[in-house]
């Protein structure tokens, strides 16, 4: 049964996903990329489960901490470039 | 109580990152719509801690820490020009991140300390691991492809189609494998044979490199948007694996929004996606190349002549291209686009969809320089005007001006929409030899009787012209 729910949840996402893009201007194109890219660093919150999680296991511990170096400079990154590059967007 | 707060705290993230894409697609928006989703993203990060039972601090805040800083210094560091290979960068980290996170679920699995084996979980493992692993290395190839470390020429073998279908198909093999047991059923056991899991995040790795590395350079932009796209999805999957909702949301959101991101490209190119993929496209063809090169002659014009025929004209279109980037000649084009408008000459730039090395890419050096953004025109909206234009400067760009993508049916861009600056009273080509474009491909326009070629670094050039213009 929660299966069926996650699914459920993951078909809607997938939707609104679709129709988010459409209408935006070619020279947003890229910010957008960007700034979607930092939202799929969100797999650090399961690197962070993974850490939480690994109890007294080193290995796993070892194969968590590096998804949380991964994912944070995704987050951290992706975001601060996204914003480097929309500050340039003003009118004169 | 607990869980329905932290699920609380999901929803709120969820809703940030849908209004921060919806902000994101525009102009005014733009800048808050990245703020929201950032901090949509805090809110997913604390309250994921807050549920955590014991943190392991010293993991946790030494991983940030070092994350943080790698990510901030490289961010602000680079140079705007570096901007698509940036991302590229970074999105590889994520779905490294992705299959690490799947990877460590496994080897719970094998501990027998999981939550979840059940087959579900096992096949999304897989996925994600699989996913993971080739954004990972395919990012990583398109950033050495955008930084010419790696030729931007498609690489190409005998039986390239057949190593990758065996791959795929080996693939299936071991992935199966590995989340069986010898019943031969997949298991819902925590009795895994972990000799074929290290095999699966091989195959993955090497999927990446090999699927990537026959695409020409010039297609990259449409590869980072689609490995962009992987990554959601491996953060999906991710997502079903540890039943988190935040990640199952985001993840495809990003995965779908990246998908249709693509797909405008590819149709920016008038190309299917699949096309951009297996056709190794813009691969050098000897017999090609020999035919459009030869037969046609070129006429020079010095910069000082080029700028005297712009201070005449009453309007000037500027093409941006790849070169300008390269050559970091955007500051110096707001200077001439100044000077010009000083005297009374109507400038635009026109903006080809793919100009440059990422959508946007023009627009966003453009941006840089300080040209205010209504100046910029898509293709679409300008591309009437250049019949009524004195000037077409063309700047570093070479295959969306070809006017072969209209005619040719032998040009490897046949049928690609381009930017019709043949149609301007005169064209000025910006070009630092008569080498081909990054498509590999010659363009005829060069030989127009109304076209002249100013040799020399953009920026030199640009800057020469300006010179010229203020005396």
């Amino acid at each position: 049964m929660e299966l069926i729910i996650l699914l459920f949840i993951a078909v809607l996402a997938t939707f609104a996903g679709g129709e988010l893009i459409g209408k935006v201007p070619p020279q947003l194109h890229t910010p957008l990329m960007s700034g979607s890219n930092a939202i799929s660093g969100i797999t650090i919150v399961g690197a962070l489960i993974a850490v939480g999680a690994s109890g007294n296991d080193r290995l796993l511990a070892i194969v968590g901490f590096c998804a949380i170096v991964f994912g944070t400079i995704n987050v951290v990154g992706g975001y601060l470039v996204t914003d480097r590059m929309l500050k340039m967007f003003k009118k004169k | 109580m607990k869980e329905n707060l932290i699920l609380i705290a999901y929803i709120i993230s969820a809703i940030l990152f849908i209004i921060g894409i919806k902000r994101l697609g525009k102009v005014d928006t733009a800048r808050q719509g990245n703020f929201l989703s950032a901090v949509g993203m805090l809110i997913a990060i604390i309250a994921t801690l807050f549920m955590m039972d014991a943190i392991p601090l010293e993991w946790v805040i030494t991983g940030i820490a070092i994350g943080a800083i790698i990510g901030a210094v490289s961010a602000t560091k680079v140079a705007m020009t570096a901007m698509p290979e940036m991302v590229a960068i970074f999105n590889g980290f994520g779905g490294g991140a992705s299959a690490l996170v799947a990877s460590a679920e496994f080897l719970k699995i094998h501990g027998g300390s999981a939550a979840n084996y059940d087959t579900t979980t096992l096949i999304t493992i897989m996925l994600s691991v699989i996913i993971g692993s080739l954004t990972f290395t395919g990012s990583f190839i398109a950033w050495g492809k955008l930084q010419g470390k790696i030729s931007g020429q498609p690489i190409t073998y005998p039986g390239q189609n057949m190593v990758n279908g065996l791959i795929l198909v080996g693939m299936v093999i071991f992935g199966y494998l590995a989340v069986t047991n010898m019943s031969g059923f997949v298991a819902e056991t925590t009795d895994i044979n972990m000799l074929w899991f290290p095999i699966v995040i091989a195959i993955g790795l090497i999927l990446g490199i090999l699927s990537v590395l026959p695409i020409g350079g010039a297609d990259m932009p449409v590869v980072i948007s689609l490995l962009n796209s992987y990554s959601g999805i491996a953060a999906a999957m991710t997502g079903f694996v540890l039943h988190n909702h935040a990640l199952i949301v985001s993840g495809c959101l990003v995965g779908a929004s990246g998908l249709f991101l693509t797909n405008i490209m590819c149709k920016g190119m008038n190309r299917s996606l699949g096309n951009v993929l297996f056709s190794a496209f813009g691969k050098v063809d000897k017999s090609v190349v020999q035919k459009t090169t030869t037969g046609i002659t070129v006429k020079e014009m010095s910069p000082d002549n080029a700028a005297f025929t712009m201070q005449a004209a009453e309007s000037v279109i500027i093409v941006p291209g790849y070169g300008m980037a390269v050559a970091q000649a955007q500051h110096e084009v707001r200077k001439l686009s100044d000077e010009l408008e000083k005297i009374g000459v109507d400038v635009k730039f026109a903006v080809h969809p793919v100009a440059g090395r990422m959508p946007g890419h023009m627009n966003v050096l453009l941006a840089e320089a300080n040209i205010s953004y209504d100046k910029l025109f898509d293709m679409d909206e300008i591309n009437d005007d250049f019949a009524g234009t004195d000037v077409a400067l063309i700047i570093g760009a070479n295959d969306v001006v070809n006017p072969a993508a209209r005619h040719d049916e032998s040009s490897p861009i046949y049928g690609m929409p381009i930017l019709n600056v043949d149609q301007a009273k005169t064209t000025f080509v910006l070009k630092r030899s008569m080498n081909p474009g990054f498509a590999g491909i010659g363009n005829e326009l060069f030989g127009y009787d109304n076209n002249y070629m100013v040799f020399g670094d953009a920026k030199a050039t640009v800057s020469q012209f300006v010179e010229t213009l203020k005396q």
